[in-house]
């Protein structure tokens, strides 16, 4: 029996005018996990969310919520918490004042907002005004926001935005953490690096298409390993390249270093023959592509 | 649509929004009483387009109520102006996305944001009665205008009915800036194209073409706040004005529950 599903999109679509900002997009995201939403920008992950949070109405296509339709917002919103495309508040009311609006709107307990503002470090800011707030207090804020109806399901777009790097591994803290306590997050962000490291499971747009959407580990273990090997005389660059050719690998020359296709167990043997040829290498490092490197070789960016 | 009233006091209650208000109000009424009662004795009139309104109208038990009357036009601006800014500030911060994360139903939003502005409208009149009333009572004594008549029944029944008139008015000039709030989606463009159609548009063009504010709804809705004149009967003014904003408010709620949210 498979999992049961935070969000599900099957054929969803969106078109303006002639352009279509999203294609056609199926994709699966299970109860409890915390999966990255990737692209570049303009990719439609904006666009997705706002469909998925009844903000914009589809094209074609359908997609459920907690297993509730798109087209019933009212049914599952009261379980979602979400800061789409950055925080939005008002300027001339504190943060505490901000929360309260929201928490009255959703008929949420507003006793909690004192401690909703210390979870996010802003627990001595929340009587000042949003306007004094710099770009980091403002994204606490909306994370913040977020978490107002303790919700099944967490959606953030670009949560780490202006955020300093002590506050980025907060966050990243704090939603796996999230995820721990049974939480679904959804999460986009252009810091593939943090996608990497908390997402177990990945949604990657690119020009409106889906072109990826399963396990995080799935997508890396596609990507062929690489070992680099840096000879202590750069004259021996062409024939070290040579050496791993000759040992059945693809090589390619960057900068002073020979870039090698293999998996690490060829290292040893890349290193003896090296050795044998009277080449000296200065380091030889096996190196698994990063997301980084998926992502740009995937959307060709 | 109590918990979007609620929400929504939340906003209006923020100083900066009372504090500019109570300024608002208190310089219109304060205008337009003292230049009805300090002007009693110009030439060049006390009302509306050089009109004298003499001692013996101002001695009249509506002598009482007439300054908050007149006043109605400008606090219908300053609702106006409000209720625009109101509805528009959401689409130019991007809160309405908050919004309707929170409360979904985008009636439910409309209806208790126009609950609680009229709530505040509420407020903004009855602070012009009070201080209409304590002025006139105030400026009589300095131009000698008997107020012997303003303090009998017919004096009281004519404040209430000129609160309720204001009111009305007051509410209608909000409505009508909620509409451009929700159309111009911008509270600059919303609040700018308001008061140029009410002050210049058909203020000019009523000026000028005979009966034309039989058609319009701000000078209708001026002509509720003062009961109705000698050409165009409060029961018109009143009907016609709400008409056309009833239908204006029916269109944009279409428009806003239909519309992608898409900033």
């Amino acid at each position: 029996m498979s999992s049961p599903l935070a969000l599900d999109v099957a054929d969803l679509s969106k078109k303006y005018g002639d352009r279509m900002a999203l294609s056609h997009a199926n994709f699966e995201v299970p109860m409890g996990s915390i999966c990255g939403f990737v692209g570049p920008n303009g990719s439609g992950k904006t666009t997705t969310i706002r469909m998925l949070l009844g903000l914009i109405t589809p094209t074609t296509g359908s997609g459920h919520v907690l297993g509730e339709s798109i087209n019933h917002p009212e049914k599952y919103l009261p379980n979602v918490g979400a800061m789409i495309e950055g925080p939005a508040f008002y300027p001339a009311l504190t943060g505490a004042q901000n929360l309260t609006v929201l928490a009255k709107l959703g008929g949420f307990d507003t006793n909690g907002i004192q401690g909703l503002l210390d979870l996010v470090d802003l627990g001595d800011r929340g009587n000042s005004k949003y306007k004094t707030y710099s770009l980091g207090m403002k994204q606490r804020l909306g994370i913040a926001a977020a978490l107002l109806p303790k919700p099944k399901l967490l959606v953030l777009d670009e949560p780490t935005n202006g955020l300093d790097p002590a506050g980025i591994q907060e966050v990243r803290a704090l939603l796996r953490k999230l995820a721990d306590n049974g939480t679904t997050v959804f999460v986009s962000s252009h810091l593939l690096s943090e996608i990497e490291m908390i997402s177990d499971h990945l949604v990657m747009l690119r020009l409106g298409k889906v072109i990826f959407s399963g396990k995080t580990s799935e997508l890396l273990a596609k990507q062929q390993p690489v070992i680099v090997a840096k000879p202590e005389n750069r004259a021996d660059l062409e024939k070290l390249a040579k050496i791993a050719e000759a040992g059945g690998h693809s090589a390619k020359i960057i900068d002073e270093s020979v870039h090698v296709t293999g998996e690490s167990d060829f290292s040893a043997k890349f290193n003896r023959a090296a050795f044998e040829a009277g080449i000296t290498l200065e380091s030889l490092t096996p190196v698994r592509a990063s997301l980084e490197d998926t992502f740009f070789e995937m959307t060709g960016e | 649509m109590w918990n979007v009233f609620k929400a929504e006091l939340t906003k209006l209650k923020r100083p900066s929004l009372s504090i500019s208000t109570i300024a608002a109000v208190t310089f219109v009424t304060g205008l337009v009483t003292s230049l009805l009662f300090l002007l009693v004795d110009s030439p060049e009139g006390n009302g509306e387009r050089g009109v004298r309104i003499g001692r013996d109208v101002l001695a009249l038990p509506t002598g009482v109520s007439l300054s908050f009357s007149n006043a109605a036009g400008l606090l219908g601006i300053v609702a106006l102006c409000i209720f625009a800014a109101q509805t528009a500030q959401e689409y130019t911060y991007g809160t309405l996305r908050n919004l309707l994360l929170r409360q979904p139903s985008r009636m439910k939003i409309l209806l208790g944001k126009l609950g609680s502005m009229k709530l505040f409208a509420i407020a903004m009149v009855t602070l012009s009665a009070v201080l209409a009333v304590s002025l006139s009572y105030l400026f009589a004594g300095v131009k000698d205008i008997s107020t012997q008549a303003w303090a009998t029944p017919d004096a009281r029944a004519a404040l209430v009915r000129t609160f309720i008139n204001v009111l009305i008015a007051t509410i209608g000039y909000g409505i009508f800036g909620m509409i451009l709030g929700l159309l111009f989606r911008s509270p600059i463009s919303a609040i700018s194209i308001g008061v140029i159609w009410n002050l210049i548009i058909e203020g000019l063009l009523s000026a000028f073409v005979t009966n034309i504010d039989r058609y319009f709804p701000g000078q209708l809705l001026s002509i509720v706040a003062i009961g109705g004149n000698d050409r165009i009967s409060y029961q018109y003014a009143l009907f016609t004005s709400y008409a056309f904003l009833l239908a204006g408010l029916a269109i944009v709620a279409f428009l806003f529950k239909k519309r992608d949210v898409a900033n």
